[in-house]
């Protein structure tokens, strides 16, 4: 069962980071934002 | 009164579509595609390994092509600066997931975590050159200097994609040689499997394509606040110089 803790641990790496990843630029754009104004935001 | 955020209604529908890709790639990867006859079990890492190393590839492709933009253009937009600097970094996060799981499949198939064969040196050594693009992006300095300083190091780093790809063919590897993208076109792969590849690599690119977005609008911003403080820190000076004066 070796070769299952590798297989599933490769996905969980993966997706993990991946996950860390977004939820850090998410919190950074939620800090950027916070104090612009809507004219300064091009994308809304 | 609006959130603070980089997300619209479309950045949300695409997120929601990542997150059904990699639903699907779970489902795929570790339940109905079946078991190699040589590889066995471990084959099921190649949907997460693969589609990373090529998302990686055409992060840094994008970034060379971003920097490019930039730096050849007349009108030389920030944006163009912004989207290869976040194309560089999800890029590297992607690097960084394709040798971690390539030592993963490696400890399966070869018995050994690393080892200083041609493909994984040369992968490695691109993952540091791209560190290091991402440091120079944080060197001091005006947003131009910074755009035109990492343009042209993103530009030589691109030149290393085709040496990783072609490091098996051009040296004696142990890494297998392409089983998709082969020169002579043959695709050897069973139908599940390729399928199963196929789901990790759009559900990767979705992933890519919502991280970059949002990556480089929090760029916009942050650039945007940096600017406000300088010349808010500007006019307290003048200000501050006028009373002097006055005085």
């Amino acid at each position: 069962m070796e070769d299952a803790g590798f297989i599933v641990g490769s996905y969980a790496v993966a997706l993990g980071a991946i996950a860390v990843y977004a939820w850090r630029v998410l919190a950074r754009a939620r800090r950027a934002t916070a104090d612009l104004p809507e004219d300064a935001k091009p994308w809304t | 009164m609006t959130t603070p955020s980089t997300g619209t209604r479309a950045t949300r529908a695409l997120g929601g579509s990542a997150l059904g890709g990699v639903g699907w790639l779970l489902a795929f990867g570790l339940g109905f595609s079946p078991s190699d006859r040589n590889q066995a079990e471990s084959v099921r890492i190649l949907y997460v390994h693969v589609p990373s190393a090529w998302l990686a590839y055409l992060a840094f492709v994008v970034t060379a092509v971003a920097s490019g933009v930039y730096l050849f253009s007349k009108r030389h937009a920030l944006g163009w600066d912004r989207l290869a600097g976040a194309s560089a970094e999800v890029g590297v996060l992607f690097m960084g997931i394709t040798l971690v799981t390539g030592m993963l499949w490696g400890r399966l198939t070869w018995g050994v975590f690393w080892e200083w064969d041609a493909r994984l040196t040369t992968t490695a050594f691109l993952f540091v050159t791209y560190i290091g693009y991402l440091a120079v992006r944080r060197l001091g300095g005006t947003h131009e200097q910074r755009a035109r300083r990492s343009a042209v190091i993103a530009l030589l780093a691109v030149l290393e994609i085709p040496l990783v790809h072609w490091s098996v063919r051009l040296w004696r590897s142990l890494h297998q040689e392409a089983t998709v993208l082969r020169p002579d076109g043959e695709v050897k792969m069973d139908g599940l499997m390729l399928f199963s590849l196929f789901v990790g690599i759009v559900a990767f690119t979705l992933l890519y394509v919502w991280l970059v977005i949002h990556r480089q609008r929090t760029m916009a911003a942050e650039d945007a606040l940096e600017d406000r403080g300088l010349d808010a820190a500007l006019a307290a000076r003048r200000a501050e110089a006028t009373t002097v004066e006055v005085g």
